[in-house]
């Protein structure tokens, strides 16, 4: 009997082609849909998370401009190479202070040229980053001291600039800037901003003042804490340094500020979290659309259908071997549109999570969730008519318009 | 007329009723009827004389209101759905004016599917579908689907549905209703030859007094009762066997 139920179940599929492809390409876009954008949000957060565990938790980021409110750096002075001294001399537990001053230059080497940004900072920028040389030396005290034109680059500029010959050792024209490089950075790949971490060029601080800013100004601190010892105590310090240096009244607020790592953290977490909140809150439309599409199948045929189960109870069938028969079309419908919804949304979470260079992290209960929730609503819509239609006496049955 | 045995079908005073309290209306009031094995019956009379409903009853497609519906001796009218579904499946036959085959569904498919029921593995199935396709001249047309076949094809596959099990009663609601005098007549020969060949018993409604000249007897509806009974134009080239 079994057999049999199977054999009718799967004449039943084959005879409503069209009705079939409907239902199962509803449960396929439904779950489809939920399990890959899921799965991006998801790669998201992930590659937040390594992003920042990679920058390091402990890291402080000093700028000058208020904390709250509109305008930011405008306003407020820039900090001074005093102020760096002193941060290194007077906080405690640092494994490292940064000074950073930025510009922007075409580079050029050979007939090569390529839009870039540079940074003039000391080696201890390396450490605060946590960046490897991969090629190379850092700078040399006596490089940073006098400012030297030399530079260590990012592997962007390689790539863009070299190709495949060794950097190391070469001139490159920074502007009007002629200058020597040192060193080749480790490759970083794309912050969590998108922005390409590599693209950089990185010189000694006094350098780019006199090159390129023009003055002594410092408008960026990078402070790495050691890692055994609290990012809040050494914010805090710092900021009563600064306050102190900057002759702020107590009522006064701070004309300047210290942004840990470890928020930054928390605050693109969240972010990335509610974004990807947000592809599953899109994606359940879908899933519900999905069905509502499902129903709408159903329910149309239900007239048909009705008919066809008076046929059958007309000609002697059980009433329970025509709701198995319904019921089993329906299962393998809804399976079968799940399981390929489930494929698809992988290969496609695959390749989105590649194009978009995240980690593929798919979620296995969100992949079980919507399988169960489609499969449902093809089952439950599939079936209940059914279960009505069986029930009736079969002339009625046979007479349904 | 029975007095021997009991007939295979018996009515005693059943009556059909719709709705309920004031807005009861009696489809059938009261028939007494009796029907033999082998048999070829017509049931004639205006429409909604309850000659429609009367076969739904006899062919256990709907139930009676009261009364009593003895089938092969054995009472019927207080049978369970199951029970009346296993008679349906092993004993009786159904032919309707609308054909009420499944659409997109070959032939084939289609006769062989009260075998399935039965629980016929596929080879025996198949080989007496296709034989019942035979039977009715549709040898070759085993693939066509419904929709691929005329109003008397699918008719016939109707016939080969209903056969295919060799039931012991076949019922026909207005088989040629839908069809053209040609094609009508095509039908009635092969009803005539069902019942004389495999001692079906056959019963048919129509309003067509030329198709019900095809049977042995006639009965009469008229308002939820049987008005008369006549004997048909060959009453007596079996009668004589069957009593």
């Amino acid at each position: 009997m079994i057999r049999n139920t199977f054999i009718l179940a799967f004449r039943g599929i084959r005879r409503n082609v069209m009705r079939s492809v409907l239902t199962i390409l509803g449960i396929i876009i439904g779950v489809a849909a939920v399990i890959t954008l899921v799965t991006i949000g998801n790669g998201t957060t992930a590659q937040v998370t390594q992003q920042i565990a990679a920058m390091g938790t402990n890291v402080l980021l000093i700028s000058p401009g208020q904390r709250h409110g509109p305008g930011g750096a405008a306003g407020a002075p820039n900090f001074s190479v005093k102020d760096v001294q002193a941060i290194e001399q007077q906080i405690n537990d640092l494994a490292g202070v940064a000074p950073a001053v930025s510009a922007s230059a075409v580079a050029v080497a050979g007939n090569q040229n390529w839009s870039t940004s540079i940074t003039g900072t000391t080696n201890d920028f390396f450490t605060v980053r946590n960046w490897t040389i991969k090629a190379g030396r850092t700078f040399s005290q006596n490089e940073i001291n006098a400012g030297r034109t030399v530079c260590v680059v990012g592997d962007t500029i390689r790539v863009n600039l070299f190709g495949d010959t060794d950097p190391v050792g070469q001139k490159l024209r920074l502007g009007r800037v002629s200058c020597q490089i040192v060193g080749l950075l480790e490759a970083k790949g794309n912050s969590s901003m998108g922005r390409d971490q590599d693209d950089c060029v990185i010189m000694p601080m006094k350098a780019v003042q006199r090159r390129f800013s023009g003055n002594k100004d410092i408008p960026f601190i990078q402070v790495a804490v050691k890692s055994d010892a609290s990012t809040t105590t050494a914010s805090a310090a710092i900021q009563s340094l600064l306050r102190k240096r900057r002759h702020i009244a107590d009522n006064e607020e701070d004309n300047f500020r210290i942004m840990d790592t470890k928020e930054l953290a928390t605050m693109l977490t969240s972010t990335t979290k509610t974004m990807t909140a947000l592809l599953g809150a899109v994606a359940a439309v879908s899933l519900l659309v999905g069905g509502i599409g499902i129903m709408n199948i159903m329910l149309v045929s239900v007239t048909e259908r009705t008919r066809e189960i008076g046929i059958r109870l007309a000609i002697g069938a059980y009433e329970h071997e025509v709701l198995l028969q319904f019921l089993v079309e329906s299962v393998v419908l809804s399976s079968f549109g799940g399981i390929f919804g489930i494929i698809l949304a992988l290969a496609a979470s695959f390749g989105g999570t590649k194009m978009l260079g995240i980690p593929f992290a798919p979620d296995i209960s969100i992949i079980i969730i919507a399988f169960f929730f489609s499969a449902a609503v093809g089952v439950v819509f599939g079936y209940f008519p059914a279960l009505k239609a069986a029930r009736m006496d079969p002339i009625d049955a046979l007479r349904h318009e | 007329m029975a007095d021997k045995k009991h007939a295979l079908i018996s009515l005693t005073r059943v009556t059909k009723a719709y709705g309920s309290n004031e807005a009861r209306i009696f489809a059938l009031r009261g028939i007494d009827l009796s029907i033999e094995s082998g048999e070829f019956i017509s049931v004639m009379g205006p429409s909604g004389s309850g000659k429609s409903t009367c076969m739904n009853i006899l062919g256990c497609l709907d139930t009676p209101t009261s009364g009593q519906y003895k089938f092969g001796g054995v009472e019927v009218s207080h049978m369970s759905r199951k029970q009346l579904a296993t008679l349906r499946r092993f004993y009786l036959g159904f032919v309707f004016q609308g054909f009420n085959l499944l659409n997109r569904t070959t032939a084939m498919e289609n006769v062989e599917l009260p075998l399935v029921y039965r629980g016929m593995p596929p080879k025996k199935r198949k080989a007496l579908a296709r034989k019942a396709l035979e039977q009715v001249g549709l040898a070759g047309r085993e693939a066509h689907t419904p929709g691929e076949l005329s109003g008397g094809q699918q008719q016939r596959v109707a016939i080969a549905r209903a056969i295919a099990t060799t039931p012991s009663v076949l019922f026909a609601d207005e088989p040629t209703g839908n069809l053209d005098t040609a094609k009508s007549h095509e039908i009635m020969e092969l009803l005539k030859q069902l019942n004389q060949e495999q001692k079906i018993t056959v019963v048919m409604v129509t309003h067509e007094s030329d198709m019900a000249a095809y049977s042995d007897r006639i009965i009469h509806f008229v308002d939820g009762q049987v008005a008369d009974v006549e004997n048909g134009q060959t009453p007596t080239a079996k009668g004589g066997q069957d009593r």
